[in-house]
């Protein structure tokens, strides 16, 4: 078992003939993830990368079976694919794009609640069960099938967790990153709930940041709801207030989002805290040692 | 993305939320001239700078006549305004703007932004208005009160009504506020805002209420696709950091910090963790930048030249995760952008992922001055070494 995604996952890709979705589409086919064709209205009927191409996801699902969805398309036409991919019965959809406008992404969540769509993202790498499924961009090759679930807001912070995870022999059961921007789809609590209710995920990596209070609130589901061990690290300890450090969600604005906080609040809940990226592998393999 | 005080005031009246009459000034000949137009015998003299705390800091003054105005304009005018909440060295003054003088009767206050807890718009006031809200929030929560928005039918009268209520307005009072919350909110979605902040929003002796004060934030992501072209004329980059500007042209996403070490990485948190790592290690970042995931030879030697560009860098650390983006094309860029920009501190190096050891190979047959390190804290500790010596 996984979580979110799985060997049977048949995607397409939203943006499929671009640039980025041309790139990231050959990467994940040569993953071996099942990408089954792809949207780029105007283009219905082509082929591109051996696979059909669909003026709609509506048209996408009837055809090919679609049941998730990767999307690279600009940032300002980003929340219509989302809502495209919902409305078209889509189940997972992962967004990578960047910048799309915050006010455009409160319309989002706000519509997906009349859906059963989970999304992911967006300003995201996207999600992985290696060896199975990957749907985003993250480089395929560092991950191994495993049983620790890693969630994270950053993307290449992720990679240095996943490749210690792998360095030690653990592997991963699923990595889902939950992206960089203030308003997004799935939240560290969705995931960890969906973690600890996994049967092959044994332990969990939660790489959080400076900004907003997911990490409290992921703290204080932590401590009444997940049973297995919780390695956490925050990002941004010597962020100054006010900037915003990359990510349009890093930001410690009125005295709220600030590192040392959301370390406070995971310490309190018995999260395993490491002050630097470097020894999440090694808190981890403590667990499982002996 | 920040406006001036005068530019959020001018989209309050294109609205139709009340301000007090006033013009911007750029000389103090402008400034005597609005003086003349608005009339009356008391004028207000604020600094327009992007930064709140302007009153303590002297930015805000009250002329009681054409000769204090004068004084209190030519004394602004032309000079950096350091605040609590600006860089050290301060902002620099190009504008005042002049308003009539008013009597206040009670000060409120009134903000909108986007909360990230709800995921939704917040409305927040309070009878608290004039006082730094973030103390009544930590110390009176009871006297915030609050609305949040549902975006699929937007703000509705009936929020407008119970904060106006329990505000304690009376009167016609009552449907003036609820037309200056349902026109805030028009302008939040119309013009793609993150922030308003009316601190404070004053009801005056002769029962107006008026926006006397007025600090809008514009999302950077909607200007940046382009949606806002009137917003973006906006843009005052006297405000901002010339390094940082510098960086954006060049896709890069910098920040000055305080310290001697360079840090250059690829991801946001990745370079955040970065710097923080250096600290662990008894050093002080003097940057962040974030070189971009997919990022490119191009890319890294302007990096370097903007590291560069600060005479207190004392050693630079490349911290590389080569994921998609493999090491020894990293490398190449680091061998040629430290040729070519001729980087005179040290570098260290830390490569990671993809083909890492051709990286490695390459940086060591360059024979240039490059450490390499073999994981991130070894490489902090090697920086903060270098920068001790």
């Amino acid at each position: 078992m996984s979580i979110l995604v799985d060997k049977g996952t048949k995607v397409i890709v939203q943006g499929f003939t671009g640039r980025q979705g041309t790139f990231h589409a050959e990467q994940c086919i040569s993953y071996g993830t099942q990408i089954v064709g792809g949207v780029t209205p105007g283009r219905g009927g082509e082929r591109h990368l051996d696979r059909p191409v669909f003026n709609t996801v509506r048209e996408a699902v009837a055809s090919v079976h679609a049941d998730a969805s990767m999307i690279y398309v600009p940032a300002v036409y980003a929340a219509d694919a989302i809502l495209e991919a919902a409305e078209g019965g889509i189940r997972v959809i992962a967004c990578i794009t960047e910048g799309i406008p915050v006010q455009d992404m409160l319309r989002v969540k706000a519509a997906l609640t009349y859906y059963d769509a989970i999304l992911v993202g967006p300003n995201c790498p996207g999600v992985i069960t290696p060896g199975e499924c990957k749907i985003g961009i993250m480089p395929g090759q560092i991950h191994k099938a495993g049983s620790i679930g890693i969630v994270s807001r950053s993307g290449t912070l992720t990679y240095e967790a996943v490749k210690q995870i792998t360095d030690i022999g653990l592997g991963q059961s699923t990595c889902v990153g939950i992206g960089g921007d203030p308003i997004q789809g799935l939240s560290f609590v969705d995931v960890l709930q969906r973690f600890e209710q996994d049967r092959q995920t044994k332990g969990i990596v939660m790489v959080g940041e400076i900004g907003g209070t997911s990490e409290e609130e992921a703290a204080e589901f932590i401590e009444s709801n997940v049973r297995k061990p919780v390695v956490a690290y925050v990002a941004g300890v010597t962020a100054p207030p006010g900037k915003r450090m990359g990510h349009a969600g890093a930001i410690i604005s009125g005295g709220k989002g600030m590192a040392k906080d959301k370390f406070t609040a995971l310490v309190k809940a018995g999260v395993a805290t490491v002050r630097s990226p470097a020894e999440i592998g090694s808190t981890m393999n403590e667990f499982f040692v002996g | 993305m920040n406006l001036h005080e005068f530019q959020a005031k001018h989209l309050f009246s294109r609205f139709g939320i009340p301000i007090p009459r006033g013009y911007v000034a750029r000389s103090v000949a402008e400034a005597r001239k609005a003086a003349e137009q608005i009339g009356g015998d008391r004028w207000v003299v604020k600094a327009q700078v992007h930064a709140g705390g302007r009153g303590k800091a002297g930015g805000v003054k009250l002329a009681g006549s054409l000769d204090e105005l004068t004084q209190y304009t030519e004394s602004m005018l032309g000079t950096r305004l350091v605040t609590a909440q600006s860089p050290t060295k301060g902002l620099p003054v190009n504008a005042v703007l002049i308003e009539e003088g008013l009597d206040i009767a009670r000060e409120l206050y009134l903000s909108a932004l986007v909360d990230r807890v709800s995921k939704r718009i917040l409305f927040m006031a309070s009878a608290a208005g004039g006082m730094d809200i973030e103390e009544v929030a930590a110390h009176h929560p009871e006297r915030i009160l609050t609305a949040r928005v549902n975006p699929v039918v937007g703000l509705q009268a009936y929020q407008c009504r119970q904060l106006a209520f329990g505000l304690g307005l009376e009167g016609k009072r009552v449907g003036e506020w609820v037309k200056i919350m349902l026109s805030l909110y028009h302008c939040f979605i119309e013009r793609d805002l993150s922030l308003i902040e009316i601190n404070p929003l004053i009801l005056t002796t002769q029962d107006e209420l008026l926006a006397l004060d007025a600090k809008i934030n514009v999302d950077d992501n909607a200007v940046a696709v382009g949606r806002q072209p009137e917003i973006a004329d906006m843009r005052d980059l006297s405000q901002e950091d010339e390094t940082e500007i510098r960086a954006a042209q060049h896709g890069l996403n910098y920040i000055t910090l305080g310290g001697n070490i360079g840090c250059m990485v690829n991801g946001a948190g990745l370079a955040m963790a970065t710097m923080d790592v250096i600290k662990l290690c008894g050093g002080e970042p003097a940057n962040f930048l974030d070189v971009g995931g997919g990022t490119s030879t191009e890319r890294v030697t302007e990096a370097f030249k903007l590291i560069c560009s600060s005479p207190d860098v004392k050693a630079i650390l490349v911290n590389i995760f080569g994921g998609i983006v493999r090491c020894d094309m990293i490398a190449e860029g680091i061998i040629n952008a430290v040729k070519e920009v001729g980087v005179s501190v040290p570098v260290i190096v830390r490569l990671e992922g993809t083909n890492v050891e051709r990286g490695k190979e390459l940086l060591a047959e360059s024979e240039l001055d490059i450490i390499a390190a073999g994981n991130l804290t070894a490489a902090a500790q090697r920086a903060v070494a270098a920068v001790a010596r």
